[in-house]
């Protein structure tokens, strides 16, 4: 019995029903959304640090013992995104201190955002697939609240798109666990990964991978799948749009991975092959897609998928290395994406515009804004020493000792594209002189910039420190690749643990 | 049970495909309600036999029905239906704020 593993589930929604008794104060419910996903930091911290210390960590809910009852069960992979959404989480709700109109917070952004983590973080801890998908629903819902808070046209609009393709996925995903439960007859994610072997219908098993891999890859905004997150992330609240951009398509990857290297086997070519070339135009479309753009937040919207494209890789290639390379990439891909968010946040506050065309002068007025934004920005196109370039490099070595030649090339190119989009941001927004009808008017500064400064800053630091002691966060991520090799430890813990 | 799931699918895509957004959450409807009764044809329906432990035995007598889909279902309904309330109102609120009931229409977030 470890009651750690369920502490990152239970903080967020405790802080989430506090937040909501004291509807009316908004003092107490900024107070409980920054101590709130402070403690599920620490208390992610905590369990990233036994999870290190002792391997797999399973609770049983209620006593039940395992393939009947619902086990939470968190290994490495599992730890280390709690710790992310930890990180992501405390940041977002320091950023939203200074970001967020009253009339966002008498709505009710404080306690959605609890349920949202409270949702995430479950998605990543259950072992159970059924469980798995009411935590999905639960991060759902409340990002959907999120993000049509404010209630402008572009963003109800978007929330169709998010809403309808969402569900849509929602659905295949619950036709997929009711066609794994008519095969097998359980739930249980360790006691389905035992039984699947023995089957003797692999057609029909395909047919239910295929199914979750559709499901999970409209989540993950995978190609074909993502036309849903670039028609939606940049319509919220940018504190809302770094929460999402961070952590939700991330839980689709992870779901992805979780399912794929437990229950289904990618020694299967055909599955291999399709998670191969969806990794390939799922980079390549996204950055293309990237390049097209002017306008801030819908150039980092592309850039989420490109990214996406790349954990992916590190998943299909499916060897140990291309394993490590693909956490590691998760790791670096969250803290940096949030934070070029925020950065555009801060930029619209600073110039009062999104639109490249209309900002400049950045560099002039801002030169320690713009240190910051170089940071995640070459991070993510990965320029060494920074993170970006730890997670590439793992990557694109992966691909040459697996000699899949072709998506090395597209790996290449994409990242090559990624320094050309954020070179045109540097150049637009930071270096060029300020265009003499310069946009709109600024929003008056009424609260403390410092408070952006201090999550911003704090997350570029993290960026900095990931990429220059890579050493302990690559046997970080090697160990949670190892685990993620072997379903057999995962299988006894859960099945042949302490009841 | 086979072919009212597959037709509960098809109406639905078919639904979503429309231009109109209240066919669009009609669709969603039905494809919520496919995927139930997906699980339930699966879970082998077994007529008159509920899983109930006479008194004082400690396992059922003979083959019963499962119980587990059913939960499965329930819970799925309650999840369902919540997000269909949600999704009812979000088209209210997206009519009355775009004025149109035509996806053709709402395309100012893809350029």
């Amino acid at each position: 019995m470890r009651p750690e593993v369920a502490l990152p589930i239970l903080i967020p929604l405790l802080a989430g029903a506090l937040s909501l008794a004291f509807w009316r104060s908004r003092a107490m419910q900024r107070g409980i959304g920054v101590v709130g996903t402070g403690v599920m930091m620490l208390s992610a911290w905590v369990l990233l640090y036994t999870t290190w210390q002792e391997g797999y960590l399973v609770m049983h809910m209620g006593n039940w013992p395992a393939p009947f009852g619902i086990v939470l069960v968190a290994d490495l992979l599992s730890a280390i995104m709690v710790v992310l959404a930890g990180i992501t989480g405390f940041a977002t709700a320091i950023y939203s201190l200074a970001t967020l109109g009253k009339r966002h917070e008498h709505f009710g952004y404080y306690p959605l955002m609890h349920l949202l983590l409270a949702g995430v973080n479950g998605a990543f801890l259950t072992g159970d697939i059924f469980n798995l998908y009411v935590w999905f629903e639960v991060m759902l819902v409340a990002s959907f609240a999120l993000l049509i808070l404010g209630g402008e046209r572009a963003q109800m609009e978007g929330a169709i798109k998010y809403v309808t393709l969402n569900l849509v996925s929602s659905a295949l995903f619950l036709s997929a666990i009711g066609l794994l439960y008519g095969l097998i007859g359980t739930l249980n994610m360790a006691d389905l990964a035992d039984k699947i072997a023995q089957l003797e219908d692999p057609g029909m098993v395909k047919v239910v991978a295929m199914l979750f891999l559709v499901a999970f890859g409209i989540k993950a905004a995978a190609f074909p799948f993502f036309f849903w997150l670039p028609a939606s992330y940049h319509t919220p609240q940018v504190a809302v749009s770094a929460l999402f951009a961070g952590l939700l398509t991330k839980v689709g990857v992870y779901a992805l991975f979780r399912v794929f290297t437990l229950i289904f086997s990618l020694e299967d070519p055909f599955t291999q092959n399709v998670l191969l070339w969806m990794a390939g135009l799922t980079m390549l479309t996204g950055v293309l897609g990237a390049a097209a753009q002017y306008e801030f937040r819908r150039i980092l919207s592309f850039h989420i998928i490109s990214q996406i494209g790349y954990m992916i890789l590190g998943l299909a290639l499916f060897t140990p290395l291309a394993l490590i390379g693909g956490v590691f990439y998760i790791m670096h891909h969250i803290i940096v994406k949030a934070n070029l968010f925020f950065i555009s946040g801060l930029i619209y506050r600073l110039k009062g515009s999104y639109e490249l065309r209309e900002l400049g002068g950045v560099y002039r007025s801002h030169p320690w804004l713009a240190l910051l934004f170089l940071i995640p920005a070459l991070s993510l196109a990965g320029l060494p020493p920074l993170s970006g370039f730890f997670a590439k490099f793992i990557l694109i070595r992966a691909g040459i000792e697996a000699q899949a030649w072709w998506l090395v090339g597209v790996a290449l190119l994409v990242g090559l594209l990624t320094l050309y989009s954020m070179v045109k941001i540097w150049s637009e927004v930071f270096w060029k002189a300020a265009p003499p009808s310069a946009g709109k008017t600024p929003e008056p500064r009424t609260r403390n910039d410092a408070l952006l400064y201090l999550s911003i800053g704090g997350l570029a630091l993290l960026t900095v420190l990931i990429g220059l002691g890579a050493q302990p966060v690559f046997v970080l991520a090697e160990q949670a690749a190892a685990q993620l090799l072997d379903p057999r430890g995962y299988i006894e813990a859960v099945l042949g643990g302490e009841a | 049970m086979a072919f009212v799931v597959g037709g509960l699918y098809a109406a639905a895509i078919y639904m979503i495909l429309r231009r109109s957004i209240v066919k669009l959450v009609i669709g969603l409807v039905l494809l919520s309600n496919a995927a139930n009764l997906l699980i339930f044809t699966l879970a082998d329906m077994s007529r008159g036999a509920p899983p109930l432990v006479p008194l004082g035995a400690l396992q059922p007598a003979g083959a019963v029905a499962d119980p587990l889909a059913q939960a499965l279902i329930l819970t799925a309904i309650v999840i369902g239906f919540g997000v269909l309330a949600f999704a009812v109102v979000l088209i209210h609120r997206a009519y009355e704020v775009v004025g149109v009931d035509d996806m053709d229409k709402m395309k100012d977030t893809d350029t």
